[in-house]
């Protein structure tokens, strides 16, 4: 066997190896600790939960990668072909057992760890006085209803979606509790309140992202998917489509304004005035 | 055994040209046929790939063949679709188990052909038609289709209202698919019959090599999985031209149209697709993870550690990649209850995957390893699977898939396990497999370099992206200038494209040496590697009828490598023990 012979001996392929794999390693932690691109800060409580989750998760998974890397590289290294006799085995039970019994621990410990900010988000009531806010994707828009202050949305009537008279959502003419509805292209929410969006989409499938909130929500046509979170700071934070929704997909962009309570008052009271005249 | 002698096998090869290499029967070309299509599908794919790279960080480079030169938005979607559907459809399901499977699967199990030799070349023919109509759907009237690989309803559903490529482009998607899907049942069957009837004397089920494994887990899970991607496909394609509502619910105001659908939902479409997309993925890996395993044991000259424990896992991993699929629709609006349950079960497939890891490990530990270009991209395959693995372990909690789902951290997790390392199982086992198949070696110098630049390159690729996912860049974006927080990303995103673009170049090497060395390559000996199974017994090139009509009886496991007291460092499957040279 050629290659065997001109193999033997050398050590090349293996140092090369282990240099590639400690390159693949140094860099994987460095842009790790100094989070060169990172997570924006969260600005939720759920949202630090997640954070903290995901770092436990990092640590873990970090440890395993590392040795598993490090690993491959040692043995390719330590048993690369000089002329030795390969040990022969055919396996260990008990090495199997263990491992297989320490990654079931771990991962399904990571996950089991994982339920409760899940639970946070989805299982959690909503509180009394939370702001409902709808929230309709559309090829490629997005666009946010306030009930007004009656509280109340008013009725929608597919038949009279028409955006070029200003009636994106549809609106119905005849139901009073429509009347006071607000309804902009962007949202703006108070701070330190609890707000529950309703998503949902007139035509295709899209998905509300705020990266800060650390929430994703695919906007189905036919649902209405409830979500809620406290905002902790004011502040500007951009809305992205996240779902495949057509050409336009990469443009489907929002603002989600954080407005202190007094701000936001007096935001709500200005569109209440448009909507009056 | 009677069974060696089917009806349709004939112990001579046809004499006609096209009934030997275009209409055969004989699985050898059938396999052949299959690993030239996918290669022709990943040139195409790769070439989308860099499109789709030059596009983003140049946005206004010339690029032959769009409308002025300019790739579009939507042009961007169509090059996004085209490039999942050729690398998940016609690469990375054909070529590890049609391609090398149908080649090798009745070698090395001691049978003359396939069980039904006819229905072979009819699922390949069948696949080659598919590939023809998905690829002329970027021809028709609108262009091909923008809804991505994974075909979403309703923008899948309502036709060109919703947008370019979605009118005829999109029916010529899901016609392709669903051919593509009776295909892979025909061929499903076929390795099922095969492996479970034509096995040679003595060759029990715990004798079998693990790429045979591989192969009939896969099998079975293409069973079950392509037939309800068929049933979906017809679905859709009813809503799209009988005007039924499978999946489109009432009132859809789509570009100003109302449109007169009701009844249907959105999320069946994905509990379908998912049903099959998840034990795709494994279609996809696990008879890499036979040649894997094959590879590694023939290199390190030791069995497979814990033969039985891979065998076990790749049967876990067969039965658990059927009840995962919510995983994929943690945000969907789907019953975030269960999202717990299929966050759980989804760890625990994690388990068989690291058991397997573990075990290759093992392989090496205490080996004589030599570094062929073959075991080169067997260990690139163990480290890109680890690495890939891992970001599973994030993106199976809801609580954190959150977050990640549809960024390119997803991107980077499914290209290097399903993508980047099922193509370096394809590369293992073309190195590996190719002096049996063409008589001739491919030149080693050339694969390891290969090797090299293609490693740190797709390192240089996917890594990356796992960075971008955290800033939560969104796939799919046809610009990277279109929201304020994506403009620190974009020295990221230059990075990635140069990387692609040395990585692809990379590959001209391997075209070079894979077609040169077909005819001028090193002339190869019947046992280059000195392997132990029946693919090393026979005669180079292999007889038409396989073995010549002497077929093997098996005397002893696949991997009896530097057993103690031997002379040689391996033991033949199927020599005699009273042949066995003792030290």
């Amino acid at each position: 066997m050629g290659s065997r012979k001109s193999n033997a001996g050398s050590a090349a392929p293996a140092v090369l190896l282990a240099i590639v794999i400690l390159l693949l390693v140094g860099s994987t932690l460095y842009f790790h600790i100094a989070k060169t691109w990172w997570f924006p800060p969260a600005i939720t409580p759920v949202g630090h939960e997640i954070d903290q989750q995901f770092f436990l998760t990092l640590v873990v998974t970090g440890i395993v990668f590392v040795l598993a890397q490090l690993a491959l590289a040692w043995m390719v290294f330590k048993y690369r072909d000089h002329g030795q006799k390969a040990h022969f085995t055919r396996g260990n039970h008990a090495l199997e057992v263990i491992w297989t019994t320490a990654t079931l621990v771990i991962f399904v410990g990571l996950g089991a760890l994982a339920t409760h900010a899940w639970g946070q988000v989805h299982f959690g009531g909503v509180e009394p006085g939370a702001l409902q806010v709808e929230v309709t994707g559309v090829q490629f828009t997005w666009t946010f209803r306030y009930p007004g202050p009656d509280g109340k949305f008013g009725k929608i009537v597919p038949a009279d979606i028409d955006a070029s008279v200003g009636n994106p959502l549809g609106l119905d003419p005849n139901d009073p509790a429509g009347k006071d509805d607000i309804v902009v292209p962007d949202l703006y929410v108070p701070v330190n309140q609890q707000i529950e969006l309703m998503i949902r989409s007139q035509d295709v499938i899209h998905s509300f992202f705020v990266r800060e909130l650390r929430i994703k929500q695919d906007a189905v046509p036919g649902l209405i998917v409830p979500i809620h979170f406290r905002v902790e700071q004011t502040g500007d934070y951009e809305i992205t489509c996240n779902q495949l929704c057509g050409l336009g997909h990469y443009h489907m962009h929002a603002m989600m304004h954080v407005l202190s309570q007094a701000d936001f008052e007096q935001w709500e009271k200005k569109q209440e005035a448009q909507n009056a005249q | 055994m009677s069974a060696h002698a089917g009806p349709v096998h004939h112990a001579e090869a046809p004499k006609g040209w096209i009934r030997h290499y275009i209409f055969s029967v004989d699985h050898k070309i059938i396999g052949t046929q299959y690993i030239l299509l996918g290669l022709s599908a990943v040139t195409i794919g790769m070439i989308l790939s860099l499109i789709m790279r030059t596009h983003l960080v140049w946005p206004n480079a010339h690029i032959w063949g769009f409308a002025n030169g300019i790739v579009s938005p939507e042009d961007y979607l169509r090059v996004v679709t085209m490039h999942g559907t050729l690398m998940v459809f016609f690469v990375l399901t054909t070529v590890p188990q049609s391609g090398f499977g149908n080649y090798f699967l009745p070698i090395q199990i001691g049978a003359p052909d396939m069980a039904f030799p006819r229905i072979n070349m009819l699922s390949f023919w069948f696949t080659f038609l598919a590939m023809i109509v998905l690829l002329s759907s970027a021809f028709v009237p609108g262009g091909a289709s923008i809804s991505g690989w994974t075909s979403y309803a309703p923008l899948s559903a309502v036709g060109e209202v919703a947008g370019p490529g979605l009118g005829m482009g999109q029916t010529l998607w899901v016609v392709s698919i669903a051919l593509f899907c009776g295909a892979s049942l025909m061929s499903a069957l076929n390795f099922l019959g095969t492996t479970i009837d034509l096995r040679a004397k003595g060759l029990s089920l715990m004798r079998m090599p693990l790429t045979v494994w591989g192969w009939f887990i896969t099998a079975c899970l293409a069973l079950l999985a392509f037939g309800v991607l068929l049933a979906a496909c017809v679905l859709l394609l009813l809503d799209r031209l009988a005007a039924t509502s499978f999946f489109i619910p009432a009132n859809l105001d789509v570009s100003g149209v109302l449109l007169h659908h009701g009844g249907g939902s959105p999320l069946l479409w994905q509990h379908l697709f998912w049903f099959f997309g998840h034990p795709e993925v494994y279609i996809a890996i696990l008879p890499g993870m036979g040649i894997i395993s094959h590879v590694l044991s023939t290199f390190s000259r030791k069995p497979v550690f814990g033969y039985k424990a891979m065998v076990y896992s790749l049967t876990a991993i067969g039965f658990l990649s059927f009840t995962v699929w919510g995983h994929h629709m943690f945000i969907s609006g789907m019953n975030p209850f269960s999202a717990l349950a299929f966050s759980i079960i989804t760890l625990v497939i994690g388990v068989p995957s690291a058991i397997k890891t573990f075990n290759w490990l093992g392989t090496l530990w205490g080996g004589r390893i030599h570094f062929t270009a073959a075991m080169l991209f067997a260990i690139g395959f163990v480290s890109l699977f680890v690495t890939g693995g891992l970001s599973g372990i994030f993106l199976a909690q809801p609580a954190l898939d959150l977050y990640l789902h549809d960024t390119y951290y997803v991107i980077g997790h499914f290209h290097l396990i399903m993508g980047v390392a099922a193509i370096f199982a394809m590369f293992a086992a073309t190195y590996y497999w190719f002096p049996k198949m063409f008589g001739h070696h491919m030149s080693e110098t050339l694969g390891k370099v290969h090797f090299w630049c293609t490693f740190v390159g797709v390192y240089c690729i996917f890594m990356p992206m796992h960075y971008l996912g955290y800033a939560g860049d969104p796939r799919r974006y046809a610009s990277i200038e279109s929201v304020n927080y994506l403009i620190p990303l974009h020295p990221v995103h230059y990075f990635i494209s140069i990387a692609a673009f040395f990585t692809a170049s990379a590959q001209l090497l391997f075209y070079w040496n894979f077609f040169w060395s077909i005819k001028h390559g090193k002339p190869a000996e019947r046992n280059p590697w000195h392997g132990t199974t029946l693919e090393w017994s026979v005669s180079t090139p292999v007889p038409h009828d396989n073995f010549a009509g002497h077929y093997p009886t098996i005397y002893r496991g696949p991997y009896e490598y530097s057993v103690p007291g031997m002379r040689d460092d391996y033991v033949p499957q199927d020599l005699a023990p009273e042949l066995v040279a003792k030290a």
